[in-house]
Formats: structure tokens, sequence, C-alpha cells
């Protein structure tokens, strides 16, 4: 649409001064957002920047403090996701919000009434599944879909209950290159016959991609408004970080050599799981002190096992493993794997080789340390009796950082290590990753976020079905890899 | 098979049947709370309560008997409902509080009621001509307590309920992934209360025929488990309605073992063949894993 | 209904029968107290864990049998060691008791919650059958076995009364869990796997399985060592009713202590006080003891009710821990 057309154009949502607190925090502050009919709109800002929630009030999971909400021209309640998706709103959430253990057609008419017959379902699934060019195989159990299929499902999901109005929640994160292009190009399809869509992202070069209009929010505000033909990837990003745009550190130039010497080993490794599938099959890995190995890899291909291996949290189930034994693990899941939200930050550190710690616990010392670690590495918390879930999310993976390297350590193995986290804690745990490999750890850092990977590694792996296969430092080249096309 | 063998396996099975009639009515309830992501072991107080309020309200007549025994059971329900969807609290702690309390309350009524009669009428079996004639398996299947049918078509109605409405698949989805169905508009809170307490009535059914059905009569913790056994139904019927319709005849036969024993004149002691049904409840729940349970059960809702 | 003198009536009976005379204290209520307080202390231990072992009472009558059967079959051979080979043997009964929970919680996954409850009326049925078969008393009248042998008996703590040394065992224990569970690696190893069994496995290292395994076995110790003591102690002899519901009382116990070893030393004398002071009311007043059973029930009701907060997150994490063997 050109641009005179997308101003002219009739609002399909509008948000006016939305006001949202959570407890004591602003979420949102007199937000507001108009999005046209037959448009891509899309939403930017950082993470904690007020995004998701805006969104979650626009599809009624949330209710504003204060504030109207207009579909169509319509004021809505708020606060009822049967009132939006009545009035044609539908959502697709970041964390896909599908029911593992039941079929399509099941998660097709969840939230619906009276009787539920399989075989009608299946049947306006197919005929949907035309209309709308989602393929997705009709008679497999949700568990079983690639994370493509899933989203696909999802989609439909909205569109089968009317939804003319899509919210897709940073619905790229999760997906690979190739199937980023498919879902912007299916996008750009469904606004030329008359939908629209509200994409949130963080990801510049996708907005500006396919997007007619572009908002950003900042901490709870609306700072930027316009035609995404009207601004560019230095102005958004200007915006989006309230001070000149940062720029993550270069990346690392250190380079190993084969005579440096190896921390992990692995020879012909092979992972089987619980169901019998092989997750990570003959693989050959060495990682070499004062290097940092990026694993790069799509959601599922075998790289959570073989980081697991390597963490020496997994025995593999063939072939042989040599690795040091001053392991430092930084798990993706920092809420599950990494603390324990009621333990004091003290007890918190003290997990650090709970498993093999004999005797007493010397609490006063453990205290002291953890009292050193809170300085040292710029946590900010009272003290160190403080309840670890009284921290921010930043906080408390500085304290995983703080506890897993404040020993001496031969091998660090960290699985998205800054998810979730803001800029400023994303560089920190960048530079105590490369303070380790320039202390001479061996460094395996595995992140969802390509670029990431790409800006900290000093030479990268690939999973792909199990197989790990050594890449070049070339960004193109890797997701090629990433996705099981052959190196050209 | 001799004559007199025919009729003592008739028997037998008629009085597996019987006994098979409150576990089958408790586990269905359970199918529906466990569906919903809750284990009920209050369950077991639910039986308890219902078996009071029966044998109390049965001289009433056994129609009364049945409602009141369902409404205790509800009550009991109501407060597992309230501690566990609305206050978020541990469904076993408060399980086993309810199940304590009810044991005890029941305990205390029943000895203050010194002097009242101790035996109710019990409900009258309905036979079904012809049918109820055949050889061996006649009687267990076709001259039953009426509550008998109303259990075998509590499984039937439980069945289509859950798998061919929506309001099943809402249930079954808040025990799979309460995020995914407060995402499609369902009132995770409610569906799961209502799960519980409608669970918890079918409890209280459930002791109520134990009481109008088979004894006729009350005695402190006379429940004997058959809570606890129902949710080992449960699994063993693999959270299906019709599974669990399987799993509890095998239950009611094996406690239907003792009074066969009794007549075949065997030499086994009387104790050790009552612990049969507790033993193969574990060899039953070590043998069939927990594949097919529903993904959130047990666990509190924000895991 | 109870009119005004009648509740007068029934509250002296109460006082009576628990603490208003010193027979019924030491006699009765600390008595009682002894066994509420080993299982209550297990039984928080294991909730600690995360292990959920309501089987209490089942290890408690399997440590009530083991007891027994060296009391009667070798106290002669042990001598002067023949008290302290019947609590070990106690004990190591419960123990295993409750370690076939453990076995099919962590072999199966199966819910140890389900496995202890059926656990318990294996036990007592298998009690009834001892009584009434194998270990009855010669004349074979009553369901019960002979009395065992002076010298496998528990000696008293003050004489003249019924309190045994039973009671300083059980205080011993109680602070060393408290101190197992706050200070050693041990305990800390527990709590971290009670509250999240993933977090310890990922960055504690920790073997779950062994921890959970642990706990269980230890709660269940306590418990059979309750049976011994109850056995050496108080009865002499292996009755059917050996317990009047002591490891379902001991939950209530030890969720008022709030899981804290040192707290469930006063929640056990308080619910000993319920008890016999209930007792007291059924003998002098009519009033049905059962009621103390229910009392208990609301007490776990009302202290869920209020102070739930860390409960939820036991809950949570259960299943993850059943989960990874």
């Amino acid at each position: 649409m050109s641009a005179a057309l997308v101003a002219e154009a009739p609002s399909a949502l509008e948000l006016r001064g939305i006001n949202k607190r959570f407890g004591d925090v602003v979420a949102l502050a007199d937000a507001e957002l108009v999005v046209r009919r037959g448009t891509v709109h899309a939403v930017l800002g950082e993470n904690g920047a007020g995004k998701s929630t805006l969104m979650r009030i626009a599809f009624g999971l949330e209710r504003a403090d204060s504030g109207r909400i207009l579909i169509d021209g319509a004021t809505m309640h708020g606060g009822s996701v049967q009132e939006s998706a009545r009035a044609g709103v539908g959502m697709v959430h970041q964390h896909l919000s599908l029911v593992g253990n039941f079929t399509i057609a099941e998660n097709l008419e969840l939230g619906g009434h009276g009787r539920f017959s399989p075989a009608a379902t299946r049947e306006r699934l197919s005929r949907l599944s035309e209309e709308s060019g989602l393929r997705v195989p009709f008679d497999a159990m949700v568990r079983d879909l690639s994370i493509v299929e899933q989203q696909r499902l999802e989609i439909l999901k909205a569109l089968s209950l009317g939804a003319r109005v899509l919210i897709l929640d940073e619905p790229t994160a999760v997906l690979a290159p190739t199937d980023v292009s498919e879902l912007l190009a299916w996008i750009r399809a469904f606004v030329s016959s008359g939908g629209t869509v509200v994409l949130v992202t963080h990801k510049l070069r996708e907005a500006l991609a396919v997007a007619d209009e572009v908002t950003v929010l900042r901490r709870g505000r609306v700072v930027l408004s316009a035609a995404a033909g009207a601004t560019d990837e230095t102005r958004l990003a200007a915006s989006i970080f309230s001070d000149a745009a940062p720029t993550l550190s270069p990346p690392s130039t250190f380079s190993a050599t084969s005579t440096t010497a190896a921390v992990f080993e692995a020879a012909d490794v092979s992972v089987i799981d619980a169901g019998g599938v092989t997750r990570v099959h003959s693989a050959n890995v060495i990682v070499r002190r004062g290097e940092i190995l990026g694993v790069a890899a799509v959601d599922g291909s075998g790289h959570r096992e073989l980081l697991q291996v390597m963490a020496a949290l997994r025995r593999p189930d063939r072939g042989v493993v040599r690795g040091a034994s001053r392991i430092a693990f930084i798990p993706a899941d920092r809420a599950r794997d990494a603390i324990i939200g009621e333990f004091t930050l003290t007890e918190n550190v003290a997990l650090h080789g709970l498993g093999a710690r004999r005797g007493v616990m010397p609490w006063t010392s453990l205290m002291a340390h953890t009292a050193g670690l809170i300085t040292r590495f710029g946590v900010v918390a009272s003290s160190a009796k403080a309840q670890m879930r009284t921290l921010s999310g930043g906080n408390q993976q500085r304290v995983v950082v703080a506890r897993e390297l404040a020993h001496e350590v031969d091998l660090v193995v960290a699985d998205n290590p800054t998810r979730g986290l803001d800029l400023k804690a994303t560089t920190f745990v960048h530079e105590q990753l490369r303070r380790a490999a320039r202390n001479g750890a061996g460094v395996v850092v595995h992140s969802s976020d390509l670029d990431e990977v790409l800006a900290l590694a000093t030479r990268v792996v690939v999973v792909f079905h199990g197989a790990v296969l050594d890449a070049p430092l070339d960004r193109d080249a890797i997701g090629k890899a990433m996705l099981g096309a052959t190196a050209a | 098979m001799s004559p007199q063998r025919m009729t003592d396996t008739a028997a037998f099975l008629e009085a597996s049947v019987r006994t098979a009639t409150p576990l089958l009515i408790a586990a269905t309830g359970e199918v529906v709370t466990e569906r919903a992501g809750v284990i009920n072991i209050g369950l077991e107080g639910c039986v308890i309560a219902g078996a009071y309020t029966a044998f109390v309200t049965g001289v009433s007549g056994a129609a009364t008997g049945y409602l009141a025994a369902l409404a205790s059971g509800a009550l009991v329900g109501l407060t597992l409902a309230v501690f566990v969807s609305m206050l978020r609290r541990d469904q076993i702690i408060v399980g086993t509080a309810l199940t304590l309390l009810a044991l005890g309350v029941t305990g205390a009524l029943f000895r203050a009621r010194v002097g009242a009669p101790v035996v109710v009428p019990t409900d009258a079996v309905i036979t079904i001509p012809l049918l109820s004639a055949i050889p061996v398996l006649g009687a267990a299947l076709f001259a039953q307590p009426g509550i008998t049918y109303a259990a075998l078509a509590l499984v039937v109605a439980t069945s289509w309920w859950l798998y061919r409405t929506h309001a099943g698949l809402a249930l079954r989805a808040v025990g799979e992934s309460p995020d995914a169905a407060r995402a499609a508009g369902i009132r995770v809170t409610f569906v799961q209360g209502t799960a519980i307490v409608f669970g918890s009535a079918l409890g209280g059914l459930a002791g109520g025929a134990l009481v109008l059905a088979q004894t006729g009569t009350f005695a402190e913790g006379m429940s004997a488990g058959r809570g606890f056994l129902a949710i080992a139904i449960v699994a063993l019927g693999r959270w299906r309605p019709y599974g669990v319709l399987l799993a509890g005849f095998v239950f009611g036969i094996a406690m239907a073992f003792q009074f066969a024993v009794q007549s075949l004149g065997w030499h086994i002691r009387y104790e050790l063949v009552l612990m049969i049904p507790y033993l193969l409840t574990l060899v039953a729940l070590a043998a069939f894993r927990r594949g097919d349970a529903p993904a959130m059960l047990g666990r509190g809702e924000d895991a | 209904m109870l009119s005004a003198p009648d509740v007068t009536q029934v509250l002296e009976a109460f006082w009576r029968g628990s603490l208003g005379t010193s027979s019924a204290l030491i006699s009765g209520t600390l008595v009682r107290a002894v066994p509420l307080m080993l299982v209550g202390v297990g039984t928080a231990i294991a909730f600690r864990a995360g292990v959920f072992n309501i089987g209490g009472e089942g290890q408690l009558l399997m440590g009530g049998v083991a007891a027994t059967v060296v009391g009667l079959q070798w106290a002669h051979a042990l001598g002067p060691g023949a008290v302290v080979a019947s609590l070990i043997a106690g004990a190591v009964a419960g123990a295993a008791w409750a370690g076939i929970a453990g076995i099919l919680r962590s072999r199966f996954g199966v819910l140890e919650v389900i496995t202890t409850i059926m656990l318990n009326f294996v036990a007592a049925n298998l009690v009834s059958y001892a009584v009434r078969g194998p270990l009855q008393e010669p004349t074979h009248i009553y369901p019960q076995t002979e009395t065992i042998a002076p010298n496998a008996r528990l000696p008293l703590l003050m004489s003249e009364t019924r309190l045994h040394v039973g009671i300083i065992v059980a205080l011993v224990i109680a602070v060393s869990a408290w101190w197992m569970m706050t200070r050693t690696a041990v305990g800390f190893r527990m709590r971290a796997v009670g509250t999240s069994p993933t977090a310890a496995r990922s960055s504690g290292r920790v073997d779950v399985a062994a921890v959970s395994m642990t706990a269980l076995m230890l709660s269940g110790a306590l418990a059979g060592l309750a049976g011994g003591i109850e056995v050496t102690g108080v009865t002499y002899a292996l009755y059917e009713n050996l317990s009047p519901g002591y490891g379902f009382s001991a939950i209530a116990v030890a969720i008022l202590a709030r899981l804290n070893p040192v707290a469930v030393i006063a929640t056990a004398v308080f619910f000993a006080t319920l008890e016999t002071g209930a007792l007291g009311m059924q003998r002098d007043a009519g009033v049905p003891s059962v009621v103390a059973t229910a009392l208990e029930a609301v007490v776990i009701l009302v202290v869920i009710g209020i102070a739930g907060g860390s409960w939820e997150r036991v809950a949570r994490t259960r299943d993850v821990a059943a989960a990874h063997d």
C-alpha cells in the first residue's frame, strides 16, 4: 500500500491512552497505537519495553488500568478474550499456546461451545488451509509438529475464529531464516487480501522489510510512530535505545590453533533420548583453551543434548568423552535450572558443587564469598541474605554468572546466557564470557539469536539433525547449514 | 462346569460387579478431576462422608440417601476447590487434611448416635427379565441395584462429554496446558474448581452406593481406602472412562475374592486376602507408567 | 446440644485427661508425644525434600513388628544389647517399608503419595495377620503377641510413671534433624531438591533421585523407630491397635511446625495434649475422641490457608523430581 493510501485507510485497531501498572512497575504510560485496515504495523522495542503487555491488553488477556480500545471504530470493554475475538482480533503468542497432547482438530476447536465433532472440524480446517495457503498435516498430534507447522496452526486457529486483525508476538524469534522470509511473504499476502497485521518484533530489518507503519515503545511509552518508508534502521535503533544506539563489543579475535590444549573432546558421541530418538549422532567436537566455540542450531536440532554432554550433566549413549572437571554451566532456563527463587543469594551461590559437598555447610565463609561476588560483579541486591526472587532478571543472571565464573574453570558451557536480559546485562554477560576465554578457559556458547553467536564466537559449529558440522564464520553459510542446506 | 461350580462363579461375578460399583463411580469422577490437572487425595474423605450421609438419610428412601451422599461429597470438594483452585494451595496436603477431617467427623458423629438404628434398607435389585437368566454372567450384569446401572451410564456419558463436547475439550485443555486454555478464553480456575466438585460429589455418591447397595450399615473408616483405590484405578485405566470401567472391574474381582475364599473354604488367612487390592494397586501402578497422564497432574497451576 | 454445665464438665474432662494431673501429663501426654515427635520429624524432613510420605503409619507398624520379633526371638541371645537391637530393627524395617515406595517412585515414576497410603493398608493387614497367625501368643486366644523379655524393654525415665527414655531419644533426634537440615550438606541438598529439583540437578550437580530416596528412607526409619519405641517402651507386645493413627497425626504435627524439626517438639506435645484430652473427654464426659482427628485436620487447613506460600512450590516441583531417575 502506498503511504498516502495507508494514511487514509480506516483504523482496524486503536489503543488510546493505555496505562498499566504491575505493583510498583509502570508497564505502560499513555500508550497509543493506531493500526489501519489492510496494513502491517510493526511494534518495536527492547525487552520489557511494554510491547507484549500492550498486545495482551489489545487482545483482552490483560485489562488496562485506564485507556480505550477500539476495534473497527467500536469501543471495547476490554479484559475479555471472547469480546476481542468476536470483534475480529486474533493473537499468536510468542510462546505458542498449543496443547501438545491434543490433535490439531482439538487445538483448533479450543474455546468453542456445544458439541464437538472431530470430523466436521477436520473438514473446516482443510477448507481454511486451502483458502489461507497455510498447510499443516491434519491428522498429527501437535507435539509431533515442527515449530513452523505449530505456528501455522496458531494462525489458522485465529483465522478460524474469524480474526481479521492478527497480532503476531515475535513470530520470527523461533524460526529459521528461510521460514522467516516465508512468513513475511504470507503476512504481505494476508494484508493485500484485506487483513490487518500487528507484528511485534525486536528485529529492525524485518520490521522495515514488511511493515507499512512502525511504532516504537520505550519503558511503556510510545517514542516514535511513523510510516516505514519515512524512517530507517539508524533512527529506529536510536529511539529504541534512549541514547545513541550502543553496539555490541566487536567480535573476539583470538583464534585457537590445533596446538592449544583441549578442555573437552567428544569422539563419535551419540545421545538417544527417552523416546528412543537419536538426538546427537556420531558427533566429534573439540573445545580448546582460550577459544569461544559458537554452537548454531535451530530448535530441536540436538544442540541442547550436546551442551548437556559438554556440561557433564548427561552421559552419551555411545562414544567417548574426555573433559575437564572444572566446568561452569549457564543454563537457558534460569528460573528452572539456575536459581532457586525462595533461597537467599548465599544459598544460591552454595548450590555450586553441592552434589559433591560433604559434612557441615560453611555458611559464614559462603556468605562472605557471596558478598564479595555482589560487589565484584555489580549485582544490585540489598545483601547476601536477600531472597533471589526479589532481584530483577538481569541481576539474577549476574549472580548465576558470578557463581559459575568466580572459580577458576576449564570449560564454560552457556546456553542462551542473555535470554530476556536488557542490553546492559547482555553486554556484561558477554564481557564475562570473553574474560573467561582470555583467562584460558574453553567457552561454548549457544544462542537462539545467530547474531549473538557470531558476535561472540571465535569458531562456529552447526548442529543439524544431530550432526555436528564445522562452519565458516559467515552468516549466510551458517544460516544455510542450520537448515541442512549443503554449503556451496 | 458342574452346576454347583457355575452357581459359585455366577455368585462371585455378581459380587464382583456389586463391589466394583462404588469404585467405578468414584473413579469416573476422579477421571474428570484428574483430567483438569488435580489429584483428589480428599476423595477418600468424600467416600466416607457420602457413606455416612447416606446411612443417616437412607431411611427416607434410597434416592434421598444418594442425593444427600452426592451433596456431602460436593461439600468436601468445594472446600478442596477453594484451597486448590482459588488459593492455589498444595492439592496433596489439602486433600490429605480433608480425608482426615471427614474420617474424624463421621467417626465422631457416628459414635454420638448411640441408640439410633444401625441398619438402613438397601437399594432394591432391579432384575431385567430374560437377560438375568443367562447362565454365569446374567446375574452379574442384569440383576444389580439401580446404582450399578447408573454407574455404567455415567461412564458412557462421561466419555461422550470428555471427547465430544467443547466443555470436555476445555476441561482436558486445563489439565494439559492452562496457559493455552486461558489464551483460548477458558476460565481455568472455574473449570478446575468445577471438576474438583464434580469428582468429589461422585466420591460421595460412591460412599452412598457402598452403604445403600452393599453393606446396609455404617462403620467407622468403612471407606477402607476405596477413594485411594479409585485414584489407582484412574491411572490403571489410562485416564479414560472406558479404561476405568475395565480397571474398576479388575479391582471389584480382587475385592470380591475375600467372599470367594470364604465360600470355597480355602485355607488362606483372611487378613492376607484383604491385602490383595492394595498390592494389586502397587503392582498396577508400577506396571503402567504415567505416559498418558494429563501434563499438569498434581502440579499446581503455574508449573 | 450441650448446655453450659456440660461444657464446663467437658473442658474439665479434657484438662484432667491431658495436663491437669501430673500422671496425665507425664504418663499420658508426654508418652504419647514421643511417637508424634519422631514421625513428625521424619515427615518434616520428607516434605522439605519434596517427598510426600503419607506412609508414616505403615512404617511405624512395620517398625513395631520388627522390634517385637527381635524382642521375642533374640532377646535372650542379645542380653543387654536387646533394646538397642530392637530399636535398630524397627528403624531398618521402617526405612525398608518406605524404600518400597522409593523404588516405585524412582524406577517407575509412581506418585509416592498413593504408594505410601497403599502400603499403610498392607502394613495394617500384615499386623492383623501376625498377631492372629505366626506371632500370636501361645494360648491363641488374644490377637496379640507374647510380651517381650524384660531386657528388651526401654528403661523408664521416672519410676512410678510410664515415661520411658524414648522421649530423650526423640528430643535428641529432633534437634539433630534441625541441625542436619540447616547446617549440613546433606540437609541443604534435601532442601534444594525439595524446592527446585531442576536447579539442584543442573546447577548443583545433585543426584536428585538419590537425595529423594535418602529423605524418604530416613523419614521411614524415624517412623519405624517410633514403632520400635512404642513396643519396647509402652506396650511390650504387638497389638493390632499399636498406633491410634500416629502416622496421620504426625502430618498435622509437621505442618503446624512448618516443617521445622525443632518446632515439631512443641507441636507434637500440643497434638498429644489434644488427643489425651479428647480421650479424657470420652471417658469422663462421653464425647467421642475422634473429635481430635477432625480438629487436627482443621489445624492443617487453617495453617495451609493462612501460611500457604512455601507449600505451592513444593507441589510444583514434586513431579519433576519423580521424572528424573
